[in-house]
């Protein structure tokens, strides 16, 4: 496929199926750092209560396509609309932000980070602080309530920092690389607070160049490489850009009944590999009852994610992110 | 349900610019007031005073160490003794450092004739010059610096002494006249000096704080953060204000300190004198320290929003002391231009001050010093805001444009950013862009 042009697919959800109204709507974005493009024409649109996730690896362009959703740098060309509003700041009150470097006052009190984090966004110091203990208490990071952040382990000041990125109740919470840097822990407790958040009806939109956390939690997703977006929508519609893949078992090992098998077939073994025919897969059933080819085994099996991002992105952006993926583990 | 669910999306819900650069504010200045820095800087005046007071003592000693340097005397007894007489008459009058005091060299004590060249060749250089001969043909043998010096107050003794004369020193009736003879044009210009020199040093002395606290800002990632939640331009005041209140609590520890020490430790470093002997400014004093007050703000608000324009420019401390550079000699030029400006006279010179807008505060001080006029100070403020809240724009504006440009998989290109591009011109341009 051409990857310069980008496949809009709304939402994470089914086009037919959805009427949610849109809670971010991006056309054309366009950025130059002196002369440089970093983001070149990026579309996506996320509907409200969805989870969205920005894939692609580091350099892609992410973070400065999540900049401009959030209003701290303008487009150079485009529109980008979040609730409707083209001047995201006009509605702080409404949106969470996590960025990916991730920073808060070194002498302040987990307390009062939070509540300060609430404050920019319109919570007053007393309401954020008395909603930082509760979430502090959930936690289990009451003990260090009282603690300066100077204090805390880095696992520590990072779920801080997340608590005060909620701590206003946003609408919108957008999470930059939001994995990176937490144990295998902390990832499953991250994806647990993602998915309740969803469920409270809060959109999350997040950037990732690991593709089981989109996997995982995402109904929509962007894919970037390079600043472009080929591909934005559900994931399962990007799942479904690669036919599902046919593995057969026969008896037989040869006999008329091979030429019914497609012209791209693999031959791994014992086993024939090719994809779902778009016919589906009865006819060819009957044609190798019919050929005595005697079946063993049959199954078919959709293609992942990664798939999907290899097939849209190409081979060497999905190097890249497992590159990012590795040095960041190792 | 989470309360963000009751606000309509489409109505704006966020906060005023005021509220933001309070919340911004508020944080700033408590953080820095109750920080250690902020108790190191309030002791940052400290040590230039205590080296002054040293100074003052070493050059006390100095002085007192040059009156050691005294005048061989070598007369007949008879002479010596009526020499005496006259110098502690002399002495009682005007007091010992006034005067040279005499190493004796009395024949009729069993002294030998002195060798003048001898004395005067010692290292230890403890004589001066050498007074010999007699009281009707005295001679004073030195260097023609010492002779000039001494010459005069050794002629009045000599002649006290040869007369054996009282010499009377009248009552002198003394009228203090409080009208305004010595409020002088050129009188009031001193003020305006010394009004401009304190400006000038707060200014450049607190200024800086704004650049360190941008940068601390940077380091500490919290910028990202903020610059999400508010606009830049709100960020930028709120610090900018933050820092002017912290400066103006510094100042006012700084009088408080002063005058305690004037108080009670009497005329430290003879300030109490010099403030003393200012004249009065043309709008008096209240509402010159008013002035001087809002113009010190106006000053430090200028200032400070180049800094933060700096600290926006600026991806490394490296390139911040790079950049703050040039700014530290602007301020510079800007006092030594005032100082010449100031003649007074709304003369050319005098509207350039006025209307280069870093200079504007110094010359309206030295102004308020001269003239009584009110409303230039008010056009002037209004003038000077305007430029404030233009540099502000300009500082966030670049602030988003240069600083805000990548994730980590830029990150590390932009510590290569444009100051060093501009190092390396002709070399590649590193990939600075992309998250």
């Amino acid at each position: 496929m051409d990857a310069a042009v980008s496949q809009l697919d709304p939402t994470g959800n089914s086009p037919d199926s959805d009427d949610r109204a849109l809670a971010i709507e991006a056309r054309g974005l366009v950025k130059r750092f002196d002369g440089t493009l970093a983001v070149d024409g990026v579309d996506l649109e996320v509907r409200q209560g969805a989870i969205y996730g920005v894939l692609g690896p580091n350099g892609a362009g992410k973070t400065t396509t999540l900049r401009m959703l959030l209003g701290i740098i303008d487009p150079d060309e485009g529109v980008r609309r979040v609730f409707g509003h083209d001047h995201p700041h006009d509605i702080a009150r409404l949106i969470g932000y996590l960025p990916e470097e991730r920073g808060l006052y070194p002498t302040m009190k987990a307390i009062d980070a939070i509540a300060f984090m609430g404050a920019l966004r319109g919570l007053p110091l007393e309401e954020g602080r008395k909603r930082g203990r509760e979430l502090l208490e959930r936690h289990d990071l009451a003990h260090a309530a009282e603690r300066t952040i100077r204090q805390l382990s880095k696992g520590m000041a990072q779920t801080v920092q997340l608590l005060g990125t909620l701590v206003h109740q946003p609408r919108l919470v957008v999470l930059d690389e939001p994995f990176s840097g937490l144990d295998a822990i902390n990832q499953g407790k991250l994806e647990t607070m993602i998915r309740a958040l969803a469920e409270d009806g809060v959109t999350v939109i997040f950037s990732t160049h690991v593709i089981h956390h989109a996997e995982r939690l995402c109904e929509g997703v962007a894919i970037i490489a390079g600043g472009r977006v080929p591909y934005a929508g559900s994931v399962e519609t990007a799942r479904d850009r690669i036919p599902a893949q046919v593995r057969l078992e026969t008896r037989a090992r040869e006999g008329a009944w091979m030429q019914a098998l497609p012209q791209d077939t693999r031959r791994e073994g014992d086993f024939f590999s090719f994809p779902l025919p778009e016919s589906g897969i009865e006819p060819l059933l009957r044609q190798l009852i019919e050929g005595d080819a005697g079946i063993l085994s049959l199954s078919i099996e959709r293609a992942g994610l990664h798939d999907a991002f290899v097939h849209i992105a190409g081979e060497a952006a999905a190097r890249a992110m497992e590159a990012d993926r590795m040095a960041e583990a190792g | 349900m989470i309360e963000s669910a009751l606000i309509d999306p489409t109505e704006k819900s966020r906060l005023s610019r005021i509220q933001a650069a309070w919340v911004i504010a508020r944080r700033d200045f408590l953080a820095i007031l109750f920080s250690r820095s902020f108790l190191f800087f309030l002791l940052g005046p400290l040590f230039p005073a205590v080296v002054f007071a040293l100074s003052g003592g070493i050059g006390a000693a100095a002085v007192e160490r040059s009156n050691d340097t005294r005048i061989a005397l070598q007369m007949p007894s008879e002479d010596i003794k009526l020499l005496l007489d006259a110098h502690h008459r002399i002495e009682k009058e005007l007091g010992y450092h006034a005067i040279p005091h005499f190493t004796i060299y009395d024949p009729g004590k069993g002294a030998e004739p002195i060798d003048i060249d001898a004395l005067l060749a010692d290292p230890s250089g403890k004589t001066g010059a050498t007074l010999t001969g007699t009281l009707e043909e005295p001679v004073l043998t030195g260097t023609q610096r010492r002779v000039n010096a001494w010459q005069g107050i050794l002629a009045v003794q000599l002649s006290m002494a040869r007369n054996d004369t009282d010499v009377s020193y009248p009552a002198l009736r003394t009228e203090i006249n409080t009208v305004s003879g010595a409020k002088t044009k050129s009188q009031r210009r001193n003020t305006a000096q010394i009004a401009i020199t304190l400006l000038f040093l707060l200014t450049m002395l607190l200024a800086g704080m704004v650049l360190s606290n941008l940068v601390e800002e940077k380091a500490n990632k919290i910028i990202e953060i903020l610059a999400a939640a508010l606009p830049m331009q709100a960020v930028f005041f709120g610090k900018l204000f933050a820092m002017l209140a912290v400066s103006l609590v510094g100042i006012a520890v700084w009088a408080l300190a002063l005058g305690l020490v004037l108080l009670f430790a009497g005329d430290f470093g003879g300030i109490k004198q010099l403030l003393m002997g200012l004249s009065e400014p043309g709008v008096g004093w209240p509402l010159f320290v008013l002035l001087f007050i809002i113009n010190f703000s106006m000053g430090y608000l200028l200032i400070g929003s180049i800094f933060l324009a700096i600290g926006a420019l600026a991806a490394t401390v490296r390139e911040v002391q790079t950049l703050s550079m040039p700014v530290t000699m602007l301020q510079l030029f800007i006092f030594f231009f005032t100082q010449i400006a100031i003649v007074g006279g709304w003369t050319p010179l005098e509207l350039i001050a006025i209307l280069f807008p870093f200079s504007s505060p110094f010359a309206m001080t030295a102004m308020a010093a001269r003239s009584d006029l009110i409303w230039p100070h008010l056009l002037a403020f209004a003038y000077q805001a305007m430029w404030v809240a233009l540099f502000i724009k300009w500082g966030s504006t670049l602030f988003r444009k240069r600083v805000m440009k990548s994730g980590s998989g830029g990150h590390a290109k932009v510590k290569r950013s444009w100051l060093d591009r501009l190092r390396n011109k002709g070399g590649t341009t590193p990939n600075q862009s992309q998250a």
